[in-house]
């Protein structure tokens, strides 16, 4: 059986779909990224499969138990990074994950072992005695991470890891994300970061509104997705963004400072009739780049909603 | 089982590190009752009437302090949570909450228990009842205390809604006021209140003697009380989950 095993998986707040009907499965050791935007259900799916949110219908499998009717065996196999660093702000970092191996049952030698071995796997040997509160946001953010690998978890799940963290700490826990699942562990990840699951992942799937609406490999959804290319051009003079968005190819144009981005189907076509429209105008065009769809812009379209 | 106990102390364990020096838990755990009972022990009147109820009155804002800390913090930082993800029950949980209130409160009315023996002038009818009624007690508050930390959703306004709970109980639960000197119908409150038992118990280990519930009475219900309680708060965890 496959490391987690969704069927139908479906959430309802007061009558509210927040999750609806959702299957799909994750293989053991992948780094599996579900992907949407904020409201979209991510967070919902993931606490349903670690129980903290009751399942409305359907069914799951983590590590082969079900969370409706094997919640204790699916809490001894998985470890939750949760978006917010929730540990304790009074204790130090060594209580901290003291604390949580405890829980866990883990005898005290392997359980000071593991302490260590996760503190300097998190580089945070020089603040094993300070309080989890004296901690700066990117150090919050991997103790949370260390504490969930203390009982050295089958399936880490991992809710918007790098959410609030600047572009430092961001790549610092990417690369320990990389080196966990390196290792064998098999890692969900919920991200509204199209970048960190394009980047990260080796499957991603697709949430909004509460359904999947794209799965596949990062390489699959861009090619899949990216039907339409982006071209930005200035011109020496002045020109009008509705006579652009006239020219047929032109999906969509915006104006930003002086330049326009343009989402266009047919490049070629299109640029021919900026430099007709230029020379009728004894303009000259000042700087063109075409360049295919980003992730992001790969995103929006997925989730129907194009941005220029 | 012996899983569930143990995951239990070591809540207990960390929340005693963690809450301990918080505001509510000094000024309302252990500065309130000691002040409490030196103003009605310097009074001079009463005092061996007087002892049982004040004693009892420490446990109780003891136990009670440590729970609101504990839990209403937790809830508000998210940090709760994290509890109900280990391999342990939700009573499990809950007893674990209980049993750091249960230690605060003992630690925090020793102060007020000092000054009570010295205000005392009979020594205590049981010994030896009297610490199993003081356990009771602190048992029966702080599961009462972590079911009501429940109700309290902002850090904020935890003090404020415990004490609308607390204080009037204090009037009612023959603590300073002897019940038969209440008006008929407030006497009914009185016995719904699981603190007049409590009081009762400890009365009579103290001095002997009882005023309202004998003790074949308000023993079993001080520890029935905190079983009650308890299972009640095990439901209110299930209830935190959407």
């Amino acid at each position: 059986m496959d490391a987690i095993v969704v069927k139908n998986l479906t959430k309802y707040y007061d009558g509210f779909l927040a999750v609806d009907h959702i299957s799909f499965s994750v293989k053991w050791g992948e780094l599996f990224g579900f992907l949407g935007p904020n409201g979209a259900g991510k967070t919902t799916t993931v606490r349903m499969l670690c129980g903290l949110t009751r399942i409305s219908e359907g069914d799951a499998y983590v590590a082969g138990y079900s969370p409706l009717r094997e919640l204790k065996l699916v809490k001894k196999v998985i470890g939750l990074v949760p978006d917010v660093s929730n540990l304790y702000p009074e204790l130090t970092c060594w209580e901290n994950l003291l604390f949580t191996g405890e829980m866990y049952g883990i005898k005290k030698e392997e359980l000071v072992n593991r302490a260590y071995e996760l503190l300097k796997l998190f580089d945070l040997m020089d603040k094993k005695d300070s309080k989890f509160k004296q901690l700066s946001k990117g150090q919050k953010r991997k103790l949370t991470m260390a504490a969930a690998l203390v009982h050295k978890p089958k399936i880490l799940f991992l809710d918007e890891p790098t959410i609030g963290l600047d572009v430092r700490s961001r790549r610092a826990v990417w690369s320990m994300i990389r080196e966990l699942n390196e290792n064998g562990l098999t890692i969900f990840l919920t991200t509204h970061n199209i970048h960190e699951a394009f980047n990260l992942c080796e499957r991603i799937m697709v949430i909004n509104k509460g359904k999947v609406i794209a799965a596949g490999n990062p390489t699959e959804l861009k090619r899949r997705f990216s039907g339409s290319e982006v071209l930005e051009v200035s011109f020496t003079g002045e020109i009008s963004i509705e006579e652009i968005s006239q020219i047929p190819g032109v999906i969509k144009a915006s104006r930003s400072g002086g330049s326009f981005k343009l989402v266009v189907s047919d490049p070629i076509s299109v640029i021919e009739e900026l430099v007709g429209k230029a020379r009728s105008r004894r303009i000259s065009l000042n700087y063109m780049y075409l360049r295919g769809a980003d992730a992001e812009e790969v995103f929006l379209k997925i989730i129907g909603e194009e941005h220029a | 089982m012996l899983d569930e106990i143990r995951g239990a102390f070591y809540i207990a364990k960390k929340d005693l590190k963690e809450y301990y020096f918080k505001p509510p838990t000094i000024s309302w755990g252990i500065a309130f009752p000691l002040v409490f009972a030196l103003a009605f022990l310097l009074r001079g009147w009463g005092k061996d009437w007087l002892a049982p109820g004040l004693l009892t009155l420490s446990l109780f804002f003891g136990s009670t302090s440590m729970s609101a800390a504990s839990i209403v913090f937790e809830r508000r930082m998210e940090s709760f949570e994290r509890l109900l993800l280990f391999p342990i029950s939700y009573l499990g949980v809950a007893f674990g909450k209980a049993l750091s209130s249960f230690f605060f409160g003992l630690l925090s009315s020793t102060a007020t228990v000092a000054i009570i023996w010295l205000f005392l002038s009979i020594p205590p009818h049981n010994m030896m009842l009297l610490m199993l009624c003081i356990v009771g007690s602190a048992l029966q508050f702080s599961s009462m205390g972590i079911l009501l930390s429940f109700a309290v959703k902002d850090p904020a306004q935890a003090m404020t809604i415990f004490n609308s709970i607390r204080f009037p109980m204090i009037f009612l639960s023959n603590i300073i006021i002897p019940v038969s000197k209440l008006p008929h119908y407030l006497t009914w409150i009185s016995f719904a209140i699981p603190l007049t038992y409590s009081v009762e118990a400890v009365r009579y280990a103290l001095i002997g003697s009882y005023d309202i519930v004998p003790p074949q009475i308000s023993i079993p219900v001080t520890f029935i009380s905190f079983f009650a309680f308890l299972y009640l708060a095990e439901i209110m965890i299930k209830r935190t989950i959407p």
